[in-house]
């Protein structure tokens, strides 16, 4: 018995190994092959679907309705940029006060950037967490946007660590389709083994009813911290690669919007599902690409139509009320795609066949 | 700090304080009845500036009637939000009404920047609220004195109308309890409607003065005094109105003051509203005015 479930455990395993290397091959043949406007769809795709995942961690599977994304992001990149960048670099950006000390000699590698990040913004995440998750639902929303709001302001006025408004430029691009697809791929499986572990059923059970789950013996403040401090580290990962992609960032790029890019996509894919969220981040990235082309003047059959500036979250904000309004549960719901529920699908189609012909 | 500095803080104070008090009292009109987190509310505040300014320059109106066709609409605008986007979400979870009302607020301000532009416009003033006016060694406008008194004559109306009227006794009933005076036969969903197109009207009533005393308007200007004037609310003691005018009344004040005292500070101004809101909500959750939290779920 036990060496049948060993067996099987290292077919799976072998699998698992075997798709991991096509994909990473698949990663490598588009990194070379392909050009660099749709390696930087798949990049910002990889990126967006962590950060959805941490978001749908924290609301989705933990009932906190937390908005203050934007602001863990911003953490994370500042984190990486000023951790990477070149001392040189540092010091022309830095043309009105200058960098303080540590920060202004020191290059970090980017991996460990990006766990420094991690760790910075899950601090943050905790310090933020720890007085917030108090309050509930609303509240709780408005406290945490007040938060990330209170960092954006913080990063504005703090001219000698962050450049205050004029943001940090010369960013080296080092994210490529490996580090953020890597981020992303890590991202879903702290997902599936934390909502598959006693944490995750904690945190739904917090989720359902918080009164009965600290009854039955959650720790209601240990929990809910848990899942705010995991969803701000990805978040600050995910915004320090968003940082050295882009290689440009200021504090006016993690406004709420940005925040609301994010929970469109969890909400879009369903609060609760880790596929829904992939599927969603995935398919709301290259949807705003596409949809750029409504914001740029062109000609079609002969005739000149100017673009319209700001459709583009028209459409996505139209997107968002339908999907709540007329579908609560998005995409997916809290359900999941796996190779198991295709695996029933086709025994219930064989079953339905085969019971018609008997 | 010069005597006449000192006075122009205070009317600047006064006259911002004013605002968000109008604005303050929809969310916590809303609040008290629906527990949700008007969202769109600021951007209710920012198509009424439209308004009134289209009334203006391209209808070619007289102002007085603009203002009033803005008021009206705006109001038309809060029912059909409240009717389209809030309605039917009345029994889901709470977190999908303040989805909806995040989802609401984005479309308004995005159609916003398509029909409007995004380019600031320039606010009409009408001569009324130029002239200007000696008082000792200071001058200020007319306006400065508008706002204030505007603001409590409409307060007083607003007082007349809650505990006064007939559906003013509706709206507190639905506050007191959504579901026990469904049962009573008030017409609840009338009730929130008429609160909301109150809350509205205040909003444009506020947007307009908005739009008089800082002249430049824009689709991204909902969403700060949005989000202060709902601290505000939360700070007076939420579905309480004489709490979000106290509130209202205090944010804008110490704001203007903390710029005015301590101008170091002054670009933490914005921070200063979500600092003040995380410390009421730690220490006083109730707010200043508030009454016990009556547990509902």
């Amino acid at each position: 018995m036990t060496g049948n479930r060993s067996n099987d455990l290292m077919r799976k395993g072998g699998i698992a190994v075997a798709l991991l290397l096509v994909f990473y091959l698949c990663l490598f043949w588009v990194e070379t092959g392909w050009d660099a406007y749709k390696v930087r769809i798949l990049n910002l795709s990889a990126i967006y679907i962590g950060i959805t995942l941490g978001l749908n961690l924290c609301n989705g599977f933990a009932g906190q309705f937390s908005l203050g994304i934007a602001g863990f992001m911003a953490v994370g990149a500042y984190t990486t940029a000023l951790l990477t960048m070149a001392p040189q670099t540092k010091s022309a950006v830095f043309f009105i006060d200058p960098l303080i000390w540590p920060l202004n000699s020191i290059q970090w590698g980017f991996l460990p950037a990006l766990l420094m990040a991690g760790l910075v913004s899950g601090l943050v995440g905790f310090a933020v967490g720890a007085p917030a998750i108090r309050f509930r639902d609303d509240y709780l929303g408005i406290t945490t946007l007040g938060f990330a709001e209170i960092i954006r302001v913080v990063f504005t006025n703090t001219r000698s660590i962050t450049n205050g408004a004029l943001g940090l430029k010369g960013i080296p691009p080092q994210t490529n389709l490996y580090w953020s697809w890597t981020f992303a791929l890590i991202c879903i499986l702290v997902m599936v083994r934390l909502t598959n572990s006693s944490y995750g059923r904690a945190l739904k059970a917090v989720r359902d009813d918080e009164v009965a789950a600290e009854a039955m013996g959650v720790n209601l403040f240990y929990h809910k911290c848990l899942a705010f401090v995991v969803s701000a580290m990805m978040a600050g990962v995910g915004g320090g690669l968003l940082g050295n992609l882009i290689t440009t960032i200021d504090p006016n790029m993690f406004r709420f919007p940005l925040t609301f890019t994010v929970l469109m996509m969890a909400v879009l894919g369903g609060l609760g599902s880790i596929t829904g969220s992939v599927i969603a981040a995935t398919l709301v990235t290259v949807a705003m690409e596409v949809l750029r082309a409504l914001e740029e003047p062109r000609v079609i059959l002969g005739m000149f139509l100017p673009g319209i500036p700001g459709m583009r979250m028209v459409v996505f904000s139209i997107a968002l009320m339908a999907v709540i309004l007329f579908y609560p549960k998005g995409f997916m719901g809290d359900r999941e795609l796996s190779l198991d529920s295709f695996r029933n699908l086709a025994a219930r189609f064989r079953r339905r066949f085969l019971y018609k012909q008997v | 700090m010069t005597l006449e500095i000192l006075m122009q803080n205070i009317a600047n104070g006064i006259t911002l304080g004013s605002l968000y008090a109008l604005l303050a009292i929809g969310y916590t009109m809303v609040y008290g009845i629906l527990r949700l987190i008007n969202f769109a509310h600021g951007e209710i505040f920012m198509i009424s500036t439209y308004f009134a300014f289209y009334g203006i320059a391209i209808f070619a109106l007289p102002w007085q009637l603009s203002f009033v066709m803005a008021i009206a609409l705006t109001a038309l605008l809060g029912v059909v939000i409240e009717r389209a986007a809030y309605r039917p979400l009345r029994d889901a979870p709470r977190i999908s009404a303040l989805i909806s009302a995040i989802g609401v607020s984005f479309l308004m301000a995005n159609l916003g920047l398509v029909i409007f532009g995004g380019r600031p416009k320039t606010f009409f003033r009408p001569q009324l609220f130029q002239i200007p006016i000696q008082l000792g060694r200071i001058r200020v406008v007319a306006l400065f004195f508008i706002i204030p008194v505007l603001t409590v004559v409409l307060l007083a109306i607003l007082n007349y109308i809650v505990y006064k009227t007939k559906i003013g006794l509706a709206m507190r009933a639905a506050q007191w309890d959504f579901d026990v005076a469904r049962l009573m036969g008030v017409e609840v969903d009338r009730a929130i409607s008429v609160t909301f197109a109150i809350g509205s009207a205040l909003a444009a009533i506020g947007g307009i003065m908005w739009g008089l005393r800082f002249v430049e308007i824009n689709p991204n200007m909902g969403l700060f005094p949005g989000l202060k004037c709902f601290i505000a609310a939360v700070f007076g003691g939420i579905g309480n109105i004489a709490g979000a005018v106290l509130g209202g009344f205090l944010l804008g004040f110490g704001e203007i003051m903390l710029v005015a005292f301590l101008p170091g500070l002054a670009g933490y101004r914005d921070a200063f509203a979500f600092v003040l809101l995380i410390l009421m909500l730690l220490f006083r959750p109730t707010g200043l005015l508030g009454e016990k939290q009556r547990v509902r779920t």
